[in-house]
């Protein structure tokens, strides 16, 4: 399978990288779900994971966070591993603690160590920022489903992460909500974040993503630019994928 | 039938009046089971839930063992801590036997299983839920714990109440290593079945009705807090 790298993207991230895949493996059933992965990610932006079902996404996300290990290769971060709080983690369908959401948040907080005194100061900003005042003692797992991913996303937030992985995270909001998540994860890249989208919304890769990795059974198959990709996607799969087709 | 039928009315009346002895015994017995518990939770509670998180080998060969210890005989208890408590045994010193002290130890040997099985199996569930989550936030294994047992609070209720329904019914163990002494370790149980064997049936029916009723309205209490707070906050 083709493996097909867009020059200017190429030079783009041979610069800096910021996250480091090598030859990553990750099988179970003596099925390869990720099979010799390797990538670069530059240092700031969005990269948007994309692939048809199976593609290895959002497992990926995972052997980047840490929340499993390869069977083979590594993932390498420009300064070392993060801390805990320099990374933060989004899923498609949010977990929320069983709590009111201002104690969602301050689960957080106090689970990075912030102090109780500075806690309260935070925790109105953060709700201010998620706009989420009016809900903040109700509990969290009973708002909707577009309210919750915003608590969710707020609280990935809390810390100000360095690397900021969201996993399908608007992929059953309706447009309000999916905009909401968006100008969080807009406002989390201009505060600085390495943002890693899985997602299967191509509108909101465009809108969101710089650079696109299309993975397609485990591996990467093509990278390049979210502009380049949209317009001449150079892989076979990339192109059935873009059009609709299913690909096997 | 007359002579039951005047039990009753007697038992009864026993109740009504608030008979002295009646409510020592109930007093006592109160204070050996609702002790007994609380230790019971406070041992059980975090051991069940650092089962559920951790993983080590034999780990299967505890979570086994530990339920099987809810079936644990309660004449079996008793006699172990009556030899461990006994002069001649190695806390002999301390002269606990046939001290409300010693009932409660031998009910909180034979409560503290229930809880730890029945919090394994409810904050295994919940950690499966909320694991990506808490490692993500770099949570460490007692805050995980602490976390886990937290969201599970009305959950373990019904662990509570296993072992609380547990305690209130057991008589072996408190009759070895209580004495059923009068006024001293005398509780409901064994009070029962002592008045029983005298042909004594208007305390033991007393003593039974009260037993009963309070055993089912603990248990409603802390099913409908449960559900309130369940229903009303955190669903």
């Amino acid at each position: 399978m083709p493996e097909v790298l867009a020059m200017d993207f190429a030079e783009e991230i041979e610069t800096e990288p910021a996250i480091v895949l090598e030859d990553l493996v990750f099988a179970r059933g003596g099925r390869r779900l990720v099979d010799r992965l390797s990538m670069t990610l530059g240092p700031a932006g969005v990269t948007a994971l994309m692939g048809p079902n199976g593609a290895g996404k959002s497992l990926t996300l995972r052997l980047i966070a840490g929340l499993i290990e390869p069977d083979r290769g590594q993932v390498r971060f420009a300064g070392g591993d993060p801390a805990p709080q320099e990374m933060a983690l989004v899923f498609q369908k949010p977990v929320l603690l069983r709590r009111s959401v201002r104690a969602n948040l301050d689960h957080a907080l106090k689970t990075y160590g912030v102090p109780r005194r500075e806690r309260a100061g935070r925790l109105a900003e953060l709700l201010a920022l998620g706009q989420l005042e009016s809900l903040a003692e109700r509990p969290a797992r009973v708002l909707s489903g577009g309210e919750q991913q915003r608590v969710a996303m707020v609280r990935a937030l809390v810390a100000g992460p360095r690397y900021l992985l969201l996993d399908e995270p608007t992929v059953s909001l309706d447009p309000q909500a999916t905009a909401a998540i968006e100008a969080l994860v807009s406002r989390a890249v201009a505060d600085g974040a390495r943002v890693i989208l899985v997602t299967h919304d191509r509108g909101q890769a465009q809108r969101l993503a710089d650079d696109i990795r299309f993975l397609h059974k485990g591996r990467l198959v093509e990278a390049a630019s979210a502009a380049r990709f949209f317009r001449a996607p150079q892989s076979a799969e990339a192109r059935a994928y873009l059009a609709g087709e299913l690909l096997l | 039938m007359q002579d039951f039928g005047a039990a009753f009315v007697e038992a009864f009346a026993l109740i009504v009046n608030f008979d002295a002895q009646l409510a020592e015994i109930i007093g006592l017995s109160l204070r050996v089971t609702l002790s007994a518990v609380v230790i019971a939770c406070v041992i059980g509670l975090p051991l069940g839930a650092l089962l559920a998180v951790t993983r080590f080998p034999g780990r299967g060969l505890v979570v086994a063992v530990i339920s099987g210890l809810m079936g644990l005989p309660p004449v079996v208890v008793g006699l172990g801590v009556y030899l461990l408590l006994s002069s001649a045994g190695p806390l002999g010193v301390l002269q606990l036997l046939y001290t409300p002290t010693a009932m409660i130890i031998a009910q909180a040997i034979l409560v503290t299983p229930i809880v730890a099985a029945l919090t394994r199996q409810v904050i295994d569930d919940l950690h499966i839920e909320y694991d990506e989550l808490l490692r993500s936030l770099g949570s460490s294994r007692m805050e995980t714990v602490a976390t886990l047992l937290w969201d599970a609070r009305y959950s373990l209720l019904t662990a509570a109440l296993a072992g609380l329904g547990r305690a209130f019914a057991e008589v072996g163990a408190v009759m070895i290593v209580g004495g059923n002494i009068n006024h001293v370790t005398r509780v409901m149980t064994t009070a029962i079945a002592l008045e029983t064997s005298k042909g004594a049936l208007a305390l033991a029916l007393g003593l039974g009705i009260i037993l009963v009723c309070l055993s089912v309205l603990i248990n409603a209490g802390l099913m409908g807090l449960r559900r309130t707070a369940e229903r009303m906050a955190y669903a």
